[in-house]
């Protein structure tokens, strides 16, 4: 069998159950596998801020142990088939995994649906478990990149919950009770907003037969709705701040502004402009002019996240820390020229042609699909998402990325946080 | 999977490894060549590495820039990677795009510029590059535990190199190890994907047979000598995290007890992973794991026995708990290691690590860039039928050969251990 075609509703099934689980599947049949990924509606928008990290802690504790398996019994049922299953927090929800033989597709589907319904947060997994966050916080306090990106959050999201860590900080994870954890799992998780994609060799009727035996009866009247995000001030001027850490040798630039969500007429637009902007090829027309001509760094590229809300549009740099404010310059000159001026018809025509042509290659695997077709849910996309693309992006203008990125990008109404090892500390 | 596998080798000395998958519309393409980190002497170390960035600088047909954007304007992707004992290009698009990729590299093998202006820019890329690796502690520790563990041998330097030889080299260097390796009797071409074989045959033949064999060049060889007692190196560096490695001398890949050490590595430290794409497995039941984390003495513990030519490292690295040392985390370590040295596991349980090893390849094998990059790495140190009987050499190991190996290879006579402390002064 060949599949040459991209996902649409006519291999795509999209089943809602009663209480509100969404179920996406498409077969596989070239595969030996299976893919099982989604989210639920909880994250750490849902967290006090003298708790932050706390969405996360729970979704890691859940695969601790629940009222039939413990923790190694649990990772023994996944491990013994080569199968994998994790469980993770963001900012909007809380996100899963897991991969399995074909024939291991019950194993995966009963396995997250027992850590997601009956976990038990053992005392003393719960403590491991929050030595090992802390170290991990230990670890990203000494991360140049980490530490350049959560000074940008808190200087572009200030008063925003985007300006908090998802991973929290030591003293609130230290400050999180086993308690804190049942009633987050208790309130936050259960079916509603919950979306499951199955992906792999699995016919669609045993992979909707699986979902309904293990979460068809799940149930939480206390479920929340996803709170409204506070409007985010735009950014009047230039705002920057520099972080010391002792002992490295390259310094991290991570500059830019609030970009569009994905749902906004405005994301594809400022997404393929941004193609062009950092990038293409070898990181746009920013890896140009900072590594290939000039021979300043070794990665240097932007990115627009998009998301549920106005995630970042974000201008990354590592480099040697005698050059970081020649690198801000180069940067922010090319910020200036891109909305100063229309990209060239043979800029968009190439990356026209980039977002059009990698498709399918993104669609390669099972683990490639099943994101895909979440992102079809958790954006309103629509089914047939996929076999418009070609024409929604071929019918972007140069003149409609210079209006869009007018209205976002200035290049002196700039965040601009920096980490490494700096002669005088900021 | 060898039914659609083709092998040859053309008049030039350069071997083609070619094998259909019609499941999704893309085609990979790689490019082997038989040189890497351990081809390099003092004062030129990182320049397989140089070598490999200098590669996408340009030639006459295909100027600066111009190969990125034609890749990446049919949707393809393309990236470098420089080994020990290899440096290998790939591109991987659409299939009816597949000709631009095979005209680039036949043409980069002989042709790329090395503009001197541009190698002046590259050189503090890679030196940029290198510090980005520095500001991690593992790398640090790696790259002490690495030069201590091999005197002689060029396995003895970091890939990307000394600083001291980046700062040095000179572009007749770079260009010199290019001539000299980048030959077509010097390279593998491995290509997967939704192709005919004789078509596309055709058209590696069209493009690669011009290109004149060159001499044959020599690998370094300098035989490490056997270790006659432990190594231990400490390093010191900011942050709050110890971390530990263990490096246990190891067969290299085409010996018969690279499997078995390889299944030893899957009940310690949980399955190993050799894709490249293409996802694996965790390791919360693994012995070591069990010891060290579950017991928490260690925050996290992972393995790995890269296949290589000559003997190289079996790996651990351990993230020590903060409230323990990493002298705990080696006792324990070392009780887990006794346990197989004085009994063999069950022969359910390396049952069980063959099922995990199969799952990995069944989630390897998904992705066609996986599937070209198999064929190819497998020539770098064995041949391709290493790859298809991988599985076939997990099952034929014993009980008895893990034991065997547990005594010979895992003795602290055969190791270097490594530790990176939080040098607290250096914070103030």
């Amino acid at each position: 069998m060949t599949i040459h075609s991209l996902p649409g509703p006519n291999d795509i099934v999209r089943r809602e159950l009663p209480n509100g689980i969404v179920v996406l599947v498409r077969p596989n049949l070239n595969s030996l596998s299976v893919v099982v990924s989604g989210y639920l509606s909880a994250g750490a928008i849902f967290e006090p801020d003298d708790k932050l990290g706390l969405a996360g802690f729970t979704a890691l504790a859940l695969m601790r142990g629940t009222t039939q398996h413990d923790f190694q019994q649990i990772y023994d049922g996944l491990e013994s088939n080569g199968a994998s299953l994790g469980i993770d927090g963001g900012t909007h929800s809380i996100g899963f995994y897991g991969h399995a033989l074909a024939e291991d597709l019950d194993l995966l589907i009963g396995t997250l649906a027992e850590t997601l319904r009956q976990p038990v947060f053992p005392t003393d997994q719960v403590e491991r478990l929050r030595d090992q966050l802390l170290t991990g916080l230990a670890i990203r306090a000494q991360d140049t990149a980490e530490v350049a990106s959560l000074a940008f959050d808190e200087l572009v999201y200030a008063g925003h919950p985007y300006s908090r860590p998802e991973d929290g900080y030591p003293e609130t994870i230290r400050s999180i009770r086993r308690e804190d954890l049942v009633a987050f799992h208790e309130k936050h998780f259960g079916p509603m907003g919950m979306v499951i994609s199955i992906v792999g060799d699995v016919g669609t009727e045993r992979a909707l037969e699986s979902v309904t035996r293990f979460l068809s009866d799940w149930k939480n009247p206390k479920q929340p709705t996803q709170p409204d995000l506070p409007a985010l001030k735009p950014l009047s001027g230039t705002i920057s701040h520099q972080v010391h850490i002792p002992g490295k040798s390259e310094a991290d630039i991570v500059m830019g502004v609030a970009g569009p969500p994905r749902r906004s007429p405005d994301f594809m637009v400022a997404s393929l402009g941004n193609n062009i902007l950092g990038q293409f090829g070898m990181h746009g027309r920013i890896g140009q002019s900072v590594r290939e001509k000039s021979g300043l760094a070794y990665h240097a590229s932007s990115s627009l996240s998009g998301g549920i809300g106005p995630g970042p549009w974000l201008f990354i740099a590592g480099v040697d820390p005698s050059n970081l404010e020649k690198v801000i310059e180069l940067i922010r000159l090319e910020i200036a020229r891109f909305i100063r001026e229309p990209v060239t018809s043979e800029e968009l025509a190439d990356s026209q042609a980039n977002y059009i042509g990698r498709l399918p290659l993104s669609l390669e695997s099972n683990a490639g699909v099943a994101s895909a077709l979440l992102n079809l849910e958790r954006y309103s996309l629509g089914l047939d998402y996929y076999l418009r693309y070609p024409d929604l992006i071929r019918a972007i203008t140069p003149a409609e990325i210079l209006e869009t990125a007018q209205r976002y990008l200035h290049p002196d109404h700039l965040a601009i946080a920096t980490a490494g090892s700096f002669d005088t500390p900021g | 999977m060898n039914a659609s596998l083709t092998k040859l080798t053309l008049s030039n000395g350069l071997q083609v490894l070619l094998k259909e998958i019609h499941t999704s519309p893309i085609i990979s393409q790689w490019i082997w060549y038989r040189v890497g980190s351990r081809d390099e002497v003092p004062g030129l170390t990182g320049a397989s590495h140089l070598v490999e960035h200098m590669m996408f600088k340009g030639t006459p047909k295909f100027p600066l820039g111009a190969l990125d954007r034609a890749i990446s304007r049919e949707g393809g992707y393309l990236n470098a990677f420089t080994f020990l004992d290899w440096t290998s290009f790939f591109e991987t698009l659409p299939a009816d795009k597949i000709d631009l990729a095979l005209k680039l590299e036949a043409d980069r093998m002989f042709n790329s510029l090395f503009d001197p202006n541009e190698f002046s820019a590259e050189r503090t890329v890679v030196i940029s590059e290198r510090q980005g690796s520095e500001n991690e502690p593992l790398f640090r520790l790696s790259e002490e535990v690495q030069s201590a563990a091999f005197r002689v041998h060029p396995y003895h330097h970091e890939i990307i190199g000394d600083l001291t030889d980046l700062y040095s080299m000179q572009r007749e260097d770079i260009y010199h190890h290019y001539q000299n390796y980048y030959v077509p009797n010097n390279a593998v071409l491995s290509i997967a994907g939704d192709f005919e074989t004789q078509s596309i045959l055709e058209h590696i033949r069209e493009l690669y047979e011009p290109l004149a064999a060159g001499r044959q060049p020599p690998r370094l060889a300098r035989t490490e000598p056997p270790q006659a007692g432990e190594r231990r190196v400490s390093v010191e560096g900011p942050g709050e995290t110890v971390y530990l490695q263990v490096c246990y001398r190891a067969p290299k890949a085409d010996n018969p007890d690279f499997f078995a050490l390889n299944l030893l590595d899957s009940l310690l430290t949980g399955p190993t992973n050799l894709n490249m794409f293409g996802g694996g497995v965790t390791n919360k039941t693994s012995r070591l794991y069990k010891a060290l984390v579950e017991k928490e003495l260690a925050v996290s513990v992972n393995g790995g026995l890269p296949a290589t030519i000559d003997p190289y490292l079996y790996t651990t690295v351990i993230t020590v708990h903060p409230k323990h040392t990493a002298s705990d985390c080696i006792a324990a370590m070392e009780a887990e290691i006794k346990q197989l040295q004085d009994a063999p596991p069950s022969v359910e349980e390396l049952e069980r690590a063959l099922k995990q090893a199969r799952a990995i390849f069944a989630y390897g094998s998904e992705s066609i860039s996986n599937q070209a990059f198999w064929l190819g790495f497998a020539e770098m140190f064995a041949t391709v039928d290493w790859f298809t009987t991988y599985l076939e050499h997990l099952a034929a190991v014993t009980p008895a050969d893990i034991q065997r190996l547990a005594q010979t290879c895992l003795r602290p006579q055969n190791r270097t251990l490594g530790v990176y402390l939080p040098n607290t002064t250096a914070q103030l």
